[in-house]
């Protein structure tokens, strides 16, 4: 028997809502759906609900191997588990619905934070982290990887790729790190290449001073 | 015991996965371990004529996959040891002939039949490379010296981690001790820095590769090669033996070493 599955058109594309039972079973339940009318699902991007099932990026992907050797696009995958939000991000799989910004009501702590994201793994080269706010990595930031920040950008390591702060035009965007040894620095419209470095890595923070971006040893 | 599934990759194209996947093959079925090479590189195949068997080929992976024939057809026995095989690439079709789960179900069938089958990926991050690391249990990344091929390491690491096919180990290729110490060229501690993962061979520049290349008889046979010896180290440090690492420095020649030996320190 073929555990339930609900399929609907949305604006963004195909949404296939899967039901309990074991993963393999509704894996192969789904499949076997596609297989019935292979001509209708061709070519379809597809944005699959999967509730609070905890998968990971092995069972994700092989999904996506799976839809992809039949032209299906998986595009989304929509999930109350965490673990399975960051096994869909970590495969490049989008894990939200664009919706129209909403204005939360949100209660006013006494001190008050801004919002950032948190990335405690080092970021390879061909990684990108886009953020409005600002950005904290634990890690290394290589070669080839990016960063843009709408705030602030600190980084626990080295920096080796493009690190870009302030990118919406903030002037008081700063960026630290432990060895700040960047591919190019950019805060706001500034463009810096660091230059080559005489004796042992220090932490720094780099800011723009009268026009420039200029690097300084942290805590002078 | 069922086979483990070694992919060698690297990203970058002419680094020597070929190289380093004929050797390790040769150097553990020479062990008396049972290999299988396959090779992954659809459409560009090579591991045929590195391994000196390309006259010997009738059917092939893809003929395989789409059913022409049998599997135990497609799989070719080496001429000078009786445990290993290849199974060669297509040469007149693409990567999309095959898929990841294709690959995945090639390796579960030849498993139990094997102690190893080691994979030979093809250069960049696409259908290919997903086909090659699909069935993988540990994964080799081969680089050389180099910011291009190091940077290119980087990249394919991250995509490993993200498939949870980790964590990859490391083989630094055609290391030049001269250049290292001149400051021409990375040395290990320099890329192992940048990719921070476990090292598993070290081999250096050897002209031996060439010309067994060419022969169709890979530097492991050879005793006299110090390429083939460090292939023939990451072979038994596959099957768990703790071996050091060669010390690439070659650069003096052998009364100076005898001195260094009679007067250590000297």
């Amino acid at each position: 028997m073929i555990p339930p599955l609900a399929i609907k058109g949305i604006k963004d594309g195909l949404l296939i809502t899967l039901g309990d039972g074991d993963w393999p079973e509704v894996a192969a339940g789904l499949m076997a759906r596609l297989e019935e009318t292979p001509d209708f699902f061709k070519g379809a991007k597809v944005i699959l609900q999967i509730g609070s099932r905890v998968l990971g990026a092995a069972d994700l992907g092989h999904l996506r191997d799976q839809l992809s050797d039949r032209e299906i696009v998986l595009w989304a995958v929509l999930s109350d588990s965490g673990t399975t939000q960051t096994a869909a991000q970590s495969l490049g799989l989008e894990i939200a619905l664009p919706q129209p910004p909403e204005l939360e009501p949100t209660i006013d702590p006494e001190e008050r934070g801004d919002e950032a994201m948190f990335v405690r793994r080092t970021l390879r080269s061909g990684r990108a982290v886009h953020h409005p706010g600002h950005v904290i990595v634990v890690g290394d930031v290589n070669a080839g990887a990016e960063i843009v920040a709408g705030g602030d950008v600190v980084v626990w390591g080295k920096v080796r790729g493009v690190v870009h702060a302030g990118a919406n035009g903030d002037e008081n965007a700063i960026i630290c790190a432990l060895d700040l040894a960047p591919t190019q620095l950019r805060i706001a419209g500034h463009i810096a290449i660091s230059p080559e470095r005489k004796g042992q890595p220090t932490p720094e923070v780099a800011r723009i001073r009268d026009g420039r971006i200029v690097a300084e040893p942290w805590g002078k | 015991m069922p086979a483990t599934v070694v992919t060698i990759t690297s990203g970058k194209g002419g680094v020597g996965k070929t190289t380093a996947t004929a050797n390790i093959g040769v150097a553990l079925a020479a062990g008396g371990q049972r290999v299988v090479c396959l090779d992954a590189d659809i459409g560009l195949r090579n591991l045929d004529v590195v391994m000196g068997l390309e006259n010997r080929i009738v059917y092939d992976l893809v003929d395989v996959v789409e059913g022409r024939c049998r599997l135990k057809q497609a799989l070719i026995k080496d001429k000078r040891l009786p445990d290993l095989h290849l199974i060669p690439a297509a040469q007149t079709r693409d990567k999309s002939a095959v898929s990841p789960t294709d690959m995945v179900r090639l390796a579960d069938e030849l498993r139990p039949d094997f102690d190893w089958i080691i994979i030979d990926s093809p250069a960049g991050i696409e259908r290919g490379f997903r086909n090659a690391i699909a069935p993988a249990d540990r994964v080799l990344i081969i680089t050389n010296p180099e910011v291009s091929a190091v940077r290119d390491a980087d990249r394919i690491i991250g995509l490993i981690e993200a498939e949870e096919k980790g964590p990859a180990e490391l083989i630094l290729n055609r290391v030049r001790a001269d250049m290292v110490k001149r400051g021409d060229m990375l040395g290990t501690a320099d890329v192992l820095e940048v990719l921070a993962i476990e090292l598993i061979g070290l081999v250096p520049e050897d002209e031996n590769i060439v010309v067994a290349s060419n022969r169709g008889a890979p530097a492991a046979l050879d005793g006299n090669s110090r390429a083939g010896q460090a292939f023939r180290n990451i072979a038994r440090r596959l099957n768990g033996e703790d071996v050091p690492f060669m010390n690439l420095d070659e650069s003096k020649g052998f009364f100076e070493r005898l001195a260094r030996l009679v007067r250590p320190g000297g």
